[in-house]
This record gives C-alpha cells, structure tokens and sequence, in this order.
C-alpha cells in the first residue's frame, strides 16, 4: 500500500482498525522521503529517530487500548520557523543555524500532544522573508510539479503534495503558507489572526504573522485546525475564546451563500490560464446555487507597499534580539558592539539585512510620520474595504497569486516583483481575516490556487465552501508530476 | 547669593512589588541564583510572546493615584529599541507614546516651606537584565557576565518636572515619594536592592532667565544622600563651567561615591529609539469604575497622617512629620499609642532612641526586635516609677537588639528601681559622710550642690534608685 498517498483521516482509520501501526506508517513517510527528497529538498531537518520513538510509543498506547486523538500517529511536517523542543529550529538562518529550542510553539506542542509524529523540519526563505525559498540560507526547495518552478515561500506545501507529510504546519506573513499551497496544489489556511496562538513562532512581522495548516483536503483541515486553534494564556494576541469544532464546518452546499469578486483582483497582471481556472470556479459555485457578484476594494493596489513598510519596520525590531550574546551564531570582536556587528553582517542574508534597513529607515526620527504612520493608515483603510465588503458577502474569492509557480530565478534578484507576487495575499494579513488557498485544476502543467476569504473567526464558512468545491469537482486535488 | 539658578528633574525607576513578572511566570524574588528564573518570553528567545500582568497595571494605577496623577483608560506599550547585552530583545517595551498616569504632584517640606513638585507622567515598563563585568566595565572587560533574572521585572517610572531648584529639594522629593509608594504597598523601595533608582538631570542657568541649559543626566547614586550630594556637586561643576566661559557639555555622567564627584560616562550621542507600537500586546484599557476600585484600596497617605496626628493626637508638626515618614514608624507609633496613651512621650522616644539605634546600626525597623507594646510597657514602668528615665534607655536597647519584654529585663538584670526609703536612707547617710563639702556647700545656701549628692547616691545604686526620691530625702536630711 502507498500510505503516503493517503490522507489523514484515512491513515487515521487504517491505525484505528490496526490495519497498519504508527511504526509502519512513518517508516513508509521516512522511505518516501529518502525517495525524493535528494529532488524536492523541502527538510532542513529530518527527525528520523524521534519520530520512530514517538511511533513506537503511539502504537504501545494503542495496544494498552487508549483512545486516541484523530491526528495520533500521523506523520507531520513543521516549519523550521515554529519553535520544537530538542529539534534544531534555524529559521533558515545561519544566525540561528544551531539553535535548539528548550521549549514547544504552543501549536506544535499541541499537534505532539494529540500524538502527531513530527517527521521533520521544513525549508523556508530566510525569517519567512519571501515567497520562493531562494532567500533561504541553506538550499532552494523544488516544486513536485516543476522542477524549474519554485514550491512558494515554504517547503511545507511541497512535502504535503508530495507525501513527504500527511499534514503541515506553515506561518503566512503575507502569504506564504497560501501561496505555496496554490504552487503546490495543496490546501493551506491562514487563520485569523490570534485563531491560532502565535506562541513559539518566531516572529518576522509580529502584527502579520499566524500560524496555519497544510493539508490535502478539507477533513483534513478541519482535523489539524481543531487542534491547534483556541486561546493561549501565554499569547496576548491569540484569542479569548476557543474554537468551535469546525468538523461541523464540513457541510455540501452553499445554497444561497453570497460570494464576492474584489474587481481589483481580477483586472491586471493575472495570468490567462489563472483566470480562466477563476472563471471555471466562479461557474461552479454558481450552479451550485451560491451568488457571485462583483465588489468594489478600492485600496487594495497600496496594501503591498503598506505591507512592506509595516513588516520591515516591526521585522527589523524583532530580529534585534540576533546580536550573538544569548543563541545562534557569534562571531567574536575586541568589543561588544563589534560582536553585534559582525554576528549580524555574516548570520543575516542580503534580503533579511535589506528589510531590516528598510525597517530602520521607515521607524527613525523624520520618517516616521510619512512611512510607518502612513502605513498604519493604508492599513485602516484595506481594512475598512473588507468590513464594507462584508456586509454584503459571506466569503470573498480571488486568485490565490497572479500566476502560477514561477521560475526558479525569475524574481530573485527582484525584491519588489518577488513581493508583488503576494499582491492578492498580503491584503488578508493587514486585516488579520481568515484566507485559504484551495487547488483547482492545472494551467500549463502547474496547480492554479483560489483564495478564499471570509469574516474574523469565520473560518467555517472557508471549509464549508472547500468541502463543498470537493465533493462536487475533480480539480480539487492535482496530482504531482513526480512519480508516486 | 549664587548669580545661578539649578534645574533639575528626577528619573525615578520603582520595581512593583508582583510575585511574577510584567510578560511572564517568572517568579521576581530578588537575590536567586544567576538565569535561574528565567524562561523564553524574559530572555527574548526566538518566538517569547508575553502576556500582560494584569497586577502591574493595578499597582501602577495605585502609584499614579497616589501621587495625583491622571489614569488614561486608554494606553499601550511601546517598543524602545537599542542595543545592549543585557537587553535581551534588542528592545524594551515602555510605554513612550501614552503613559499609564500623567500630570500629578507632590507637595515635599524644604526649609520649614511647603513646595509642589509637578510628576510629568508614571509609565509602565520592563527591566533589563543585569550585566557583572570582569572587569571594571564592560569596556575594560575581556568578559561579561548576563544575569537575566531581572529582565522583565515589572517598573515604573516616574519623571518630574524640572522643578527641584536642588540637591536639599531632591532629597526631600525622594523620601516623599519613597514614603508614598510604601504607604500603597506598590513596592518594597528598598534602593539597596535596587527596587528604587534614581537618575537626575541637571542644568544651571542664571537667576531670572527662563530657558533651559545644557543639561547632563546622572547615573549610579545608591542612596538618597548621594543623589543630594551628587547634584550639588554637579551643580557646582557646570556653574565653574560656565564661569570659565566654557560649555557645559550633554552627556551621561557618573556619580563616583568614594571620591564625591560626577565623571563622563558616555556622550549623549541621541539614540534614536525608533519607537512604535508593541504589535505582540493588547493595549490596556481601563473603566472608570475600575479605577474608581483601585482608588478606594489607597490607605492614608503620609501627608493626611502626619495631619492627623498633629490634629488627633497634638504632637508637633515636626515630630509627625518624622513619624509618618515612614509606613513602618507611623504604625509603630500608632500601635504604641493603643497600649500607651501619651502620644508625645511615644514620639520621643521613636524619635531618640529608635532612630538613633536604627540608624546607628544602620537597620530598618523591622530588622529591630523592639515591638510597640514592649516600647508601651516600656513607659508604664518608667511613668509607674519601677524603673527611672536612664534605666529606661538602657532596657530599650536590649529590647531593640534581643526583643525581651521589659519586665523581664528589668527582673533578670536586677534594675528595678529603689524607692524604699528604708534601703535608700543607708546609702544617703553613706553619701553624706562621705561628700563634707558638697554638704557644707548646701547648706551655706549653694542649692545647686544637692544634685552632686543625689548623683552619687544614683552612682552607688547603679543608677537604679529613684532620682526623685533621693532628692527629697536628702533635702530631708540636710534640713533644705
């Protein structure tokens, strides 16, 4: 049997039935991942012998006749910009590139806890500051349906599509987690912000990002989301109330649902076979009785340079605490400013010194005012485009990226096309609302990703339109290129 | 006198007095072991998201209650960023943009005048950690040493106007304030612990004109004497500045205790914070009903009891000025006056014998053994006449250093008081014979002289007979 094919809450019957152990299960994932990983490079770290120990534990619990949380035994991959205790976390730094947490992100200690075999630690661009992993430290991750495409700006989607993982847990500051899921043609979700606690995630733009699942289909979504979502004493900007079960969200139909089509996000620079993939979407849901209307979100074109300006400023504040005295790299010098210096010139990469800059210049005496405040204003604005949006529609639907995976190289050298990339996703962060990206079909032989986006904590009304995309469409689920 | 004219204002840091820190669990107990307690959110590690304690807010409101200010309902923190070790975020989150308390006062008694000193404003914020050098500073170290215990200890500062005209006012603002903040049990202002920090910024300028100087600011006072002692110094230092036509420099100087005086420590080069927002906490928003609850928990506070005491009990103004300029002292004395109703005897003897002892031995009032119904029965035995005054003084020490009670002192060391007139007659003959002159000299009308012999008869009673009675019994003898 090819497990890794699988989804979660099908590995998760075969282990209730004990068709097959948890042991056998993550020997399977930690085959396939020795099968391709050499051409996908979506791991920084491959936890092979914690995850067999923790295997064997399940399957001991299991046989003592424990009942077992849905998620227990499934193999899983984690973002190596999620805290994991006793496993290198690098954020694919070289300044964090021996760090070793002594303690869990409160999301993945949650996943441990419901008995998720963590498997590894996946690529990502530097600090999460891209949308390709080519600013990574280490290596470039390769797209499972291209390999001159890039996977987006997380390694996570990648080892999701290719069954390198059952499930993922990514971070979106502007994206990412969204937009390698539509590169990938896998699901990724953006909770609202605070839906899931940001505790143990290291931070880029600390007002931006939030933790999510990746996952291969809606089930499986609402799994992972049921049980990493709800407050955290120990984050102040998770949320005070806990989630529902959002199993109850997995419903076929939407009868009746208003659906809204941001014009702005259809008219320029999106790529044809994207669009007609949108219109195909657009066609369906209608003929499944939801209504479709246009909507008007007149500042979306200046999200992305309030994006820029809000997450540089807040990133070069939260990378601070990189300077060599307390973890990560240090480089030594006759004196301590010398030491900070140095440590940050060799451990940061060009793009992550570039927004740290940037950050510095738009918070310092004289520029304040007309950057970062004005940013904080564009930021109202975008919002107030959504609140009036919403009082119309139920969800929104847009374009997960302008165009599919682009080339490997195309956008490296160009920070602010490679940013331009994340213009349909940025928006979602600055207003803190819930996004998911679902595949839907292929254009030219890539994964197209719609994006749809509902009402703070209305992740619900996200799964109920995927769930129902999936039982009555068959591009939900694009399989890989690369031989299974 | 002085053709200048000192500006100084005061930078009060005040550790609240919380049994955890302001983001996190971390327990504050001052004096543990080195990074024992520690944990991601404190020590900045990679993904420390913190979470408000909610008794900071409470004790900052009570501290800006206390000292007059205005509660904003509606604030935030801020981050302030710089780089130093023991900064372990590369930031320290304050509260720059809205301070939780602003616009307050308090009234300090300089020179027999009453005095207001305006309070800018009382904000919330973090401690660093502490930096041990191997050598005498981080720049003449090889290696340095973080202890990060005191990050993230919750603080207060508090900023004064620029309206202390000198080192005399500064101490005086200082012991107010250190008064009022015990009085509301927001903290343990213990400066020797570092719960209470002072920085001062000092500028001269000549009588009668009303722009600012240059000003410096500064550092490393341990005590209140010294912070006196340091702003007169540099008050001193600029006004020969400026006399020798120079400028007065702006920089951070150093207050040197050993040498009394103030040295360059760093040039103020303006760092620029580049402040903005702290995006990870929730801004801080307060009712008025809530404040209104946390107003209703301030006790008396120093100025209304010293009032009351002067009014309720008739002690002089400075005497309750003395008393209550202490939480501790004030209810000494008020418990003292339960068991003991003569409220002047009570404060003369706190005033003489209390304080000379605790600042003799350089000790806080609840290190002594002394306790205020010791110090009553104390006074009934010297008012009962068992014991005299000088005995009195005598037991007191041994209750404030051993904690007896004081019949039992007076019992086991023998120091009752003789006013058997059988047991002192003997000895007053024994006096008699013994000082002819001092007799003859009485009796040629030298009246003066009865109080050699009624010395010596206390000297040969080791000071246990009763003065009074000695003194009657040989005016008796000596036929007056």
């Amino acid at each position: 049997m090819q497990l890794h094919t699988l989804l979660v809450h099908e590995l998760s019957e075969l282990m209730e039935k004990k068709e097959v152990s948890c042991e056998e299960l993550t020997r399977d994932y930690l085959q396939r991942i020795g099968q391709v990983e050499d051409k996908i490079k979506a791991f920084l770290t491959v936890t092979k012998e914690e995850a067999l120990a923790q295997a064997r534990a399940m399957d001991e619990q299991r046989a003592r006749g424990e009942a077992l949380p849905p998620l227990a035994g499934i193999p899983m991959a984690i973002n190596d910009n999620i805290c994991t205790q006793g496993i290198k976390t690098t954020c694919a730094s070289q300044i964090l590139y021996n760090f070793i947490p002594p303690y869990d992100a409160t999301a993945a200690a949650r996943l441990k806890n419901a008995g998720a075999i963590l498997v590894g630690k996946c690529n990502l661009d530097e600090f999460a500051m891209g949308s390709s992993t080519e600013h990574s430290a280490f290596y470039s991750t390769q797209n499972p349906f291209d390999p001159e495409a890039v996977p987006g700006g997380s390694g996570a989607a990648a080892a999701v599509a290719v069954g390198e993982a059952a499930f993922a847990l990514g971070s979106d500051t502007g994206g990412s987690i969204r937009q390698s899921a539509a590169f990938c043609g896998v699901i990724g979700l953006k909770p609202t912000y605070g839906c899931v606690p940001r505790y143990g995630l290291i931070s880029y733009a600390s007002s931006l990002d939030q933790i999510g699942p990746i996952t291969r289909d809606i089930t499986d979504l609402a799994l992972v989301l049921n049980t990493i979502a709800g407050r955290n004493a120990k984050d102040s900007t998770s949320a005070s109330v806990d989630g529902p079960d959002f199993k109850k969200s997995l419903v076929n139909s939407v009868k009746g649902l208003r659906i809204g089509l941001p014009k702005e996000y259809f008219k320029t620079g999106l790529a044809p076979g994207v669009a007609a993939k949108l219109q195909e979407a657009v066609r369906k849901l209608v003929e499944l009785g939801a209504v479709c209307e246009e909507v008007d979100m007149p500042h979306t074109e200046y999200a992305v340079p309030a994006h820029y300006i809000i997450s540089c400023a807040e990133a070069s504040s939260n990378l601070a605490r990189y300077d060599g005295v307390r973890h990560g790299l240090r480089v030594e010098a006759e004196d301590v400013l010398g030491m900070f210096k140095k440590t940050r010139i060799r451990g940061f990469g060009a793009e992550v010194q570039r927004r740290i800059m940037l950050g510095t210049h738009a918070l310092s005496t004289g520029n304040y005012e007309a950057c970062y405040m004005k940013a904080l204003k564009v930021r109202t604005l975008v919002k107030r485009d959504f609140e009036r949006a919403f009082e119309k529609f139920d969800c929104l639907l847009t374009p997960t990226s302008p165009t599919t995976a682009f080339k490997i190289g195309a956008k490296a050298e160009d920070s602010l096309a490679m940013y331009q990339s994340e213009v349909f996703t940025i928006p979602v962060n600055l207003v803190g609302v819930p996004a998911m990206s679902l595949p839907f079909g292929i254009a030219e032989g890539l994964p197209v990703g719609l994006q749809l986006i509902a009402r703070h904590f209305d992740e619900g009304t996200l799964l109920r339109v995927g769930y129902t995309l999936e039982q009555n469409t068959s591009e939900i689920r694009p399989k890989p290129g690369l031989s299974r | 006198m002085s053709r200048y004219e000192a500006v100084i204002g005061l930078e009060v840091h005040v550790e609240l007095k919380t049994d955890t820190k302001l983001f996190c669990g971390c327990s504050t107990e001052f004096g543990q072991e080195p990074n024992t307690q520690v944990c991601p959110v404190c020590l900045g590690l990679p993904g420390g998201t913190g979470v408000l304690n909610k008794k900071v807010v409470e004790l900052a409101t009570k501290a800006g209650l206390a000292l007059n200010c205005a509660i904003g309902t509606y604030t935030w923190f801020d981050r302030k960023n710089y780089y130093y070790p023991d900064l372990p975020k590369g930031f320290q989150i304050s509260q720059v943009f809205r301070p939780i308390a602003y616009k307050g006062y308090l009234d300090i008694d300089v020179d027999g005048r009453t005095k207001r000193i305006n309070i800018t404003r009382a904000h919330i914020e973090e401690d660093p950690g502490k930096l041990a050098h191997a050598g005498g500073s981080i720049a003449a170290s090889h290696t340095s040493y973080v202890d990060y215990n005191r990050s993230g200890m919750p603080l207060i500062e508090i900023v004064s106007e620029p309206e202390i005209r000198s080192g005399d006012e500064a101490k005086a603002y200082l012991e107010k304030l250190k008064a009022i903040l015990e009085y509301t049990g927001v903290s343990d202002v213990k400066m020797e612990q570092g719960s209470l920090r002072c920085d001062a910024n000092v500028s001269v300028r000549p009588v009668g004109t009303t722009t600012l100087g240059t000003r410096t600011e500064i550092k490393n006072m341990n005590s209140f004497r010294a912070v006196q002692q340091a702003i007169e110094y540099e008050v001193d230092r600029q006004i020969d500045v400026l006399e020798d036509g120079e400028r007065v420099i702006q920089e951070t100087r150093g207050w040197v205790e050993n040498k009394g005086i103030t040295i360059t420590m760093r040039n103020k080069e303006n760092p620029d914070y580049r402040c903005f927002i702290e995006p990870e906490l929730d801004p801080i928003e307060l009712t008025a009903e809530w404040i209104e609850g946390v107003r209703a928990t301030i006790p008396e506070l120093p100025d209304a009891r010293r009032k009351r005491l002067v009014a309720e009990h008739g002690l002089p103004d400075y005497d309750a000025g003395v008393i209550t300029s202490s939480l501790a002292l004030a209810e000494f004395f008020d418990a003292a006056l339960q068991k003991y109703p003569d409220a002047k005897t009570i404060s003369n003897w706190i005033m003489g014998e209390l304080l000379r002892l605790l600042n003799a031995r350089n000790m806080e009032l609840n290190e002594a053994k002394i306790t205020p119904d010791g110090l009553a029965s104390l006074l009934q035995l010297i008012e009962k006449g068992s014991i005299s005054h000088k005995i009195g003084k005598e037991v007191f020490e041994t209750m404030f250093e051993e904690g007896q009670e004081p019949e039992q002192i007076v019992k086991e060391k023998g120091l009752s008081q003789i006013s058997d007139e059988g047991q002192l007659a003997r000895i007053i003959e024994e006096v008699i014979a013994k000082n002819p002159k001092s007799v003859a000299d009485f009796q040629s009308g030298k009246k003066q002289a009865i109080g050699f012999l009624v010395g010596q008869v206390m000297k040969a009673t080791k000071g246990q007979a009763n003065p009074g009675v000695v003194n009657t019994m040989l005016q008796e003898k000596l036929g007056k």
